[in-house]
């Protein structure tokens, strides 16, 4: 069988390294494009119409059996996590003192407290003026340092829990944070005072 | 004989008809008909199901004729390879005629049931009105209605029992059908519209359970959130089927509390599925209610992965069917093996159905749930491998096969460890398993498996085959030995003019048969629907129209061909050319 090609001896097999050969099997393998039935070219689709990112290679109609009407589950589920309205969303307002006004997180698109650092700074570096960046946060939360950013004020964040009541970021294991967090406010330090 | 036969004639017509009354299978009924005229006679007026496994095989009308007392009908329309988008939708399978004819018949009809047609507002409004006695719609893989549609059934089947949409594409028209029962519609036991999208009024929904006593199975879709599940299930412990919907919420909260203290009352219920959209958090509401599961659906379920789906699944001692995502991975059903002894239907499909990545289930996972679960008759595996050895111990496991259907992602995988093709695995399966009704073949493969297949296959009825064989050869082992085949399903393997035209006459023996992106050429199917009058053979061209002179050399992209009693269809839309 001389389509099978030296990639397969490999015990476990990836899609990537068994190329889907087009031709007629057992008829020695014709790579895509170098057909001699035109009608085989009419099988390739570049899933053009797919609400899924495509992948780069072109695919077979049909291929795997997969009912269309699964098909179209899958991609409303996948639009839902995208978009942070299905299963794993978990979303809590921002507000930053003195930005006019506030955004949203979804904590659990993050790992850890230096993710949602990362992804804060990001977002109201705006407010900032680039003065506050990603790493100034997680700076002031690993080295529990006040921070000199904007006019002199340093910045706390907080949040409330589902007591009602006003935390410091950081005290308790992420899992638990995402589980008991609200909302969040990061305040300027001068308020923060008896705090933590 | 003679005197025998006469005997036999002495019965009053009453007397047979009733001992036909005990035959409830249509095929019973179809070989009792073709006993002796007299038998035909009484069976055609006692008939009240009917079975219909090709609309285009048979006209409304002639069904009519022949069986004027016909309350149940059920109807199948495009091919199955329709549902992997190789059938353009419009392609056919209108129930409209039927109801029409139906209505013109004077037929007391109260049960339909239809599987891949195209479903019209209008008709299921004809249905609605001219019914009165309506009691049970099942539609499955249908499209082309709207939530008007079921509105119109709602209002005026006053005796509705059942109301039963799988997989079906529904337009949401937002105009709050489910609130279209009216309040003295209290007959309802089965109602399933897991695979409608919109919104439906909770307040309507849960009003509806709470009157209808009889309700034994509720699925409900992914708009109806857990708390309204909750209140639900408080009116409805006798349930023996439910469908969640959205199984999301804070299980820190008193509404998933009180769900779990309702779900541990519903000690009725058997079956489970739903779970479109899901926490793996909420999962353990369920454990309650595991250990008296036989049937559960976890297939929709998105991002729950293997730890989670086994705590629940090795509470499920009873499990026969099981319905999973390859996220169980080899592992999961090793414990599902080890768990589920009753098991004898397991169905794993692909999480990411575009199949572009891998998957974590492999032949080790076939080859547990062979060992641990002796019962197993139906399978369906999507994997990343398999092998020869894999398959024939699977085959030496479970003799009792009724189903077996495999599907690599790669269509030419060959094994795994002796880059062998998978012909003896497959030849394994099918001696063994002698009951074996359903086939579906995947992986690197020659014309040596469609020999096994033809000499120990007897009893197939079904089979499905895609980038296999290397010649004729193959597909004609198949014609010449699987006497009972009904159903062949071929795309892309290189069968061509002789062994389509080898045995003209088996395909009238067969319900129908597909191949596409084979060898057949033009003037093969035109010969083979000149010889065969009863046979229709519809060529599908999707990208050009049909032109009245095609070369005859050239090769078809799609045929099916079909048994009918009723010639060419009227209603063919441009791109099919019934030759």
């Amino acid at each position: 069988m001389d389509m099978i090609s030296k990639e397969h001896k490999k015990e476990k097999l990836g899609f990537e390294e068994t190329e889907l050969r087009l031709g007629l099997p057992g008829g020695g393998g014709i790579v895509n494009g170098d057909l001699e039935n035109s009608q085989k070219e009419k099988n390739l689709i570049s899933c053009s119409n797919d609400s899924v990112k495509s992948p780069h290679r072109a695919q077979v109609v049909g291929w795997p059996p997969v009912q269309s009407f699964r098909k179209s589950i899958v991609a409303v589920q996948k639009r839902n996590s995208e978009e942070g309205g299905g299963a794993a969303a978990s979303f809590v307002k921002v507000s930053m003192d003195g930005a006019p006004y506030l955004r949203k997180v979804d904590l659990n698109m993050y790992k850890s407290y230096q993710d949602l650092y990362g992804a804060l700074g990001k977002m109201f570096s705006f407010f900032t003026m680039g003065k506050c960046d990603s790493r100034g946060m997680m700076d002031f939360m690993n080295e529990r340092k006040l921070m000199d950013v904007l006019n002199g004020s340093d910045f706390v964040p907080t949040y409330e829990d589902k007591d009602g009541d006003w935390m410091l970021v950081g005290d308790v294991p992420w899992e638990t944070f995402v589980g008991s967090c609200k909302r969040l406010r990061i305040m300027k330090g001068t308020e923060a005072i008896g705090l933590g | 004989m003679h005197s025998f036969h006469s005997m036999l004639n002495y019965f009053p017509e009453e007397v047979l008809e009733h001992i036909f009354d005990f035959l409830t299978s249509h095929r019973d009924r179809n070989a009792v008909s073709l006993v002796c005229k007299s038998w035909y006679a009484v069976e055609r007026f006692s008939r009240e199901k009917v079975f219909v496994g090709n609309c285009y095989a048979i006209s409304p009308e002639r069904l009519i004729a022949r069986f004027p007392r016909v309350r149940s009908l059920t109807l199948k329309g495009k091919p199955h390879f329709a549902d992997f988008n190789l059938v353009p939708n419009d392609w056919g399978g209108y129930v409209q005629p039927w109801i029409e004819s139906i209505v013109r018949g004077r037929v007391n009809l109260e049960e339909l049931r239809l599987k891949r047609m195209l479903v019209s507002d209008e008709s299921l409004e004809l249905l609605a009105t001219f019914f009165p006695n309506f009691k049970s719609l099942v539609l499955v893989s249908c499209e082309g209605f709207t939530t008007d549609g079921l509105a119109a059934i709602a209002s005026n089947c006053r005796f509705l029992r059942e109301l039963d949409l799988q997989e079906n594409e529904v337009e949401d028209r937002r105009g709050q059908w489910l609130s279209c029962f009216p309040d003295s519609c209290t007959s309802l036991v089965s109602l399933n519209f897991t695979c409608l999208k919109g919104e439906v009024n909770l307040a309507s929904l849960e009003r509806l359970v709470a009157r209808c006593r009889n309700l034994r199975s509720l699925r409900v879709n992914n708009a109806v959130p857990l708390d309204a599940l909750q209140r639900i299930l408080a009116q409805a412990p006798q349930l023996v089927d439910l469908g969640t919907g959205s199984f999301v919420h804070d299980p820190d909260t008193e509404s998933y509390n009180k769900l779990e203290t309702s779900m541990q009352k519903c000690t009725s219920i058997t079956s489970l599925s739903g779970f479109l959209d899901v926490s793996a958090r909420c999962l353990p509401a369920v454990y309650p209610i595991c250990g008296q599961l036989t049937s559960l659906n976890l297939s929709y379920a998105p991002g729950i992965y293997s730890d989670e789906l086994v705590k629940l699944i090795c509470y499920c001692n009873r499990l026969e069917r099981l319905l999973v995502l390859d996220t169980i991975g080899d592992k999961g059903l090793g414990v599902v093996a080890s768990s589920c002894k009753e098991l004898q239907e397991l169905r794993v499909f692909l999480s990411d159905v575009y199949g572009i990545g891998n998957t974590a289930v492999t032949e080790e996972g076939l080859v547990a749930i062979s060992a641990g679960c002796p019962k197993l008759n139906s399978i369906l595996y999507f994997c990343q491998q398999m092998t020869n050895e894999a398959l024939i111990m699977v085959a030496k496991n479970c003799p009792n096969f009724i189903r077996f259907r495999l599907c690599t992602l790669n269509p030419t995988v060959p094994d795994a460890i002796t880059m062998q093709p998978l012909d003896e695995g497959f030849g394994a399966i099918v001696k063994s398993c002698k009951d074996l009704k359903r086939l579906s073949i995947s992986g690197l493969l020659t014309d040596q498996v469609f020999l096994y297949i033809g000499r120990y296959a007897k009893q197939l009825e079904m089979l499905s085959i895609a980038f296999a064989g290397d010649s004729d050869k193959g597909m004609l082992s198949v014609l010449n030995g699987c006497k009972k085949l009904k159903k062949l399903e071929i795309r892309d393997c290189p069968f061509g003019n002789v062994a389509l035209l080898a045995d003209m006459g088996k395909y009238e023996t067969m319900r129908s048969l597909w191949m596409s992106s084979c060898e057949v050429t033009f003037g093969a199917c035109k010969t083979l629907a000149q010889k065969m009058p009863r046979l229709n053979v519809e060529i599908i061209n999707e990208n050009d129209q049909i032109e009245a002179s095609v070369d005859d050399k050239q090769k078809v992209e799609k045929m099916y061909l079909y048994r009918t009693l009723v010639g060419p269809r009227k209603d063919a839309p441009g791109f099919v050319w019934t030759l």
